[in-house]
């Protein structure tokens, strides 16, 4: 392996021990996005959801589940000087970066697949739109790891991380927002899924991972000078 | 030094401007539709293009921050920004009061430039507080480069996604190529576009001017061991 795939494996290693051991973010995640869908069901009255609507639901409860765990990624490099170690360490610093998103992508992932089967528990009739399903949140979820590990770390080294990240990453993610959620919308429909436009809605997606992955492998380096 | 050819450049902005409206008022056509109201188009669109591609031009001075480490660039960069977030308010405004007259309603949702706008506006809008949160100058400019970068990278992406959420009612003036716009309403479209941009360069050249100034004057007060004068921006970059 190169140095800094070495590099890659030892952080995220690192992050997914240092979760599993004190599960600090992907609890909460997934009790708040529970919580949330409690709040819809109470706040829209209704009992199922079809459609845009139950797009909505899902997309804004995942948004905002997501800014907890985005949060405090990098907390402990913060607090604990891993910061210090990564510039001393004589390796690409993209490194840092990479591990982050995937550290995040996992975290997605996980609290996915245990929101995702609440959410048909609670909103949906059949399960059939499950499987097309999990292939926008995978693309949507690699864009929100890629803006979401930029912004992470740019925020953690202010003097409002908490109130920064929500603030600076909802705008960045409407486009997202308005793939996943226009893919989905579909796919929810009431009498099974639909297939309207999901090629071009998965494109857009797929772009803007691309251009956000570039971009925060470009600029990263920046990030962590001193 | 900032302040070389300032004058010359208020004085070219200004009669631009002048000629542009007086294009507006007494020389193009009234449009058989819309009638009188269509006239604030040759103020909003202008503003609109203006403000969109100071955006870019504030990303590019952040790269050449990035790429360099001169804190000039930065402070281009912010101005820039700062100058197209006022413009992009002058935006919405006008772009309501068209959609009253022409729509019918202050706001219309299914505009995909409309939303656009307002998203990149609001992404914008978060460059102050990002900026103000961060304290040490180095790493504040570095960060409000990428930034910066960042947010010029989202600009068009955004515009891609929600013009695919199709609609067609906004005017697209130029889409129809040739013969979109008779000549007498593309010469004073023309003029007023040079007048805006005009008009957002001499604004952007002015604060830089005046920011250039306060930094001086800062630096001699701390040469004499005098206290700050207070009041002084905290977000903004100093310009050496």
């Amino acid at each position: 392996m190169t140095p800094s795939r070495t590099a890659f494996a030892a952080i995220l290693a690192k992050d997914l021990r240092a979760e599993l051991r004190t599960l600090q973010s992907l609890p909460a995640m997934a009790l708040f996005a529970v919580t949330t869908f409690v709040i819809f069901r109470f706040g829209l009255d209704r009992t199922a959801l079809f459609g845009s609507l139950a797009a909505g639901v899902l997309w804004a409860t995942l948004l905002f589940a997501a800014i907890l765990g985005i949060n405090r990624l990098f907390v402990a490099e913060r607090e604990e000087g891993g910061f210090d170690a990564i510039r001393l360490a004589p390796i690409d610093r993209t490194a840092l970066f990479a591990a982050k998103a995937a550290a995040l992508l996992i975290y997605l992932l996980v609290l996915e697949a245990i929101i995702v089967p609440v959410f048909a528990v609670f909103f949906l009739d059949s399960a059939a739109a499950l499987p097309p399903l999990a292939g926008v949140l995978l693309l949507a979820d690699l864009g929100l790891a890629a803006t979401g590990t930029l912004i992470s770390s740019m925020a953690v080294h202010s003097r409002a991380r908490d109130l920064l990240v929500p603030l600076v990453l909802l705008p960045l993610v409407v486009p997202l927002t308005i793939a996943a959620a226009s893919a989905t919308d579909p796919l929810l429909a009431i009498g099974g899924p639909g297939y309207d436009r999901f090629g071009t809605w998965l494109a857009v997606l797929g772009l803007y991972d691309l251009v956000f992955l570039l971009v925060g492998y470009a600029v990263f380096d920046f990030l962590l000078e001193d | 030094m900032y302040g070389k050819g300032l004058r010359a450049l208020s004085i070219a902005t200004v009669a631009t401007i002048s000629l542009g409206f007086s294009l507006v008022f007494f020389y193009a056509p009234l449009d058989a539709d819309q009638g009188f109201i269509q006239k604030i188009f040759y103020l909003h669109v202008p503003l609109a293009i203006t403000a969109l591609v100071g955006f870019i031009v504030g990303g590019v001075f952040a790269i050449a921050h990035l790429r360099s480490g001169d804190s000039r660039w930065d402070a281009y960069s912010y101005v820039s920004i700062h100058m197209s977030v006022i413009f992009g308010v002058a935006v919405l405004v006008t772009g309501s009061i068209w959609a009253k007259a022409s729509w019918g309603h202050w706001w219309v949702w299914d505009e995909p430039t409309l939303v656009s706008f307002l998203i990149v506006f609001l992404l914008y809008a978060t460059y102050y507080p990002f900026r103000y949160a961060i304290e040490d100058r180095d790493r504040q400019a570095r960060y409000a480069s990428v930034f910066a970068v960042t947010a010029g990278a989202f600009v068009p992406l955004n515009f891609l996604a929600v013009r695919l959420a199709e609609s067609l009612v906004h005017p697209r003036v130029f889409a129809t190529a040739e013969g979109g716009l008779p000549g007498s309403m593309r010469l004073t479209f023309l003029v007023c576009l040079a007048a805006i941009a005009l008009l957002w360069v001499t604004l952007v050249k002015f604060e830089l001017t005046a920011k250039s100034a306060s930094g001086q004057v800062k630096r001699l007060r701390r040469a004499l061991d005098a206290p700050a004068a207070s009041g002084q921006s905290r977000i903004a970059p100093e310009v050496s």
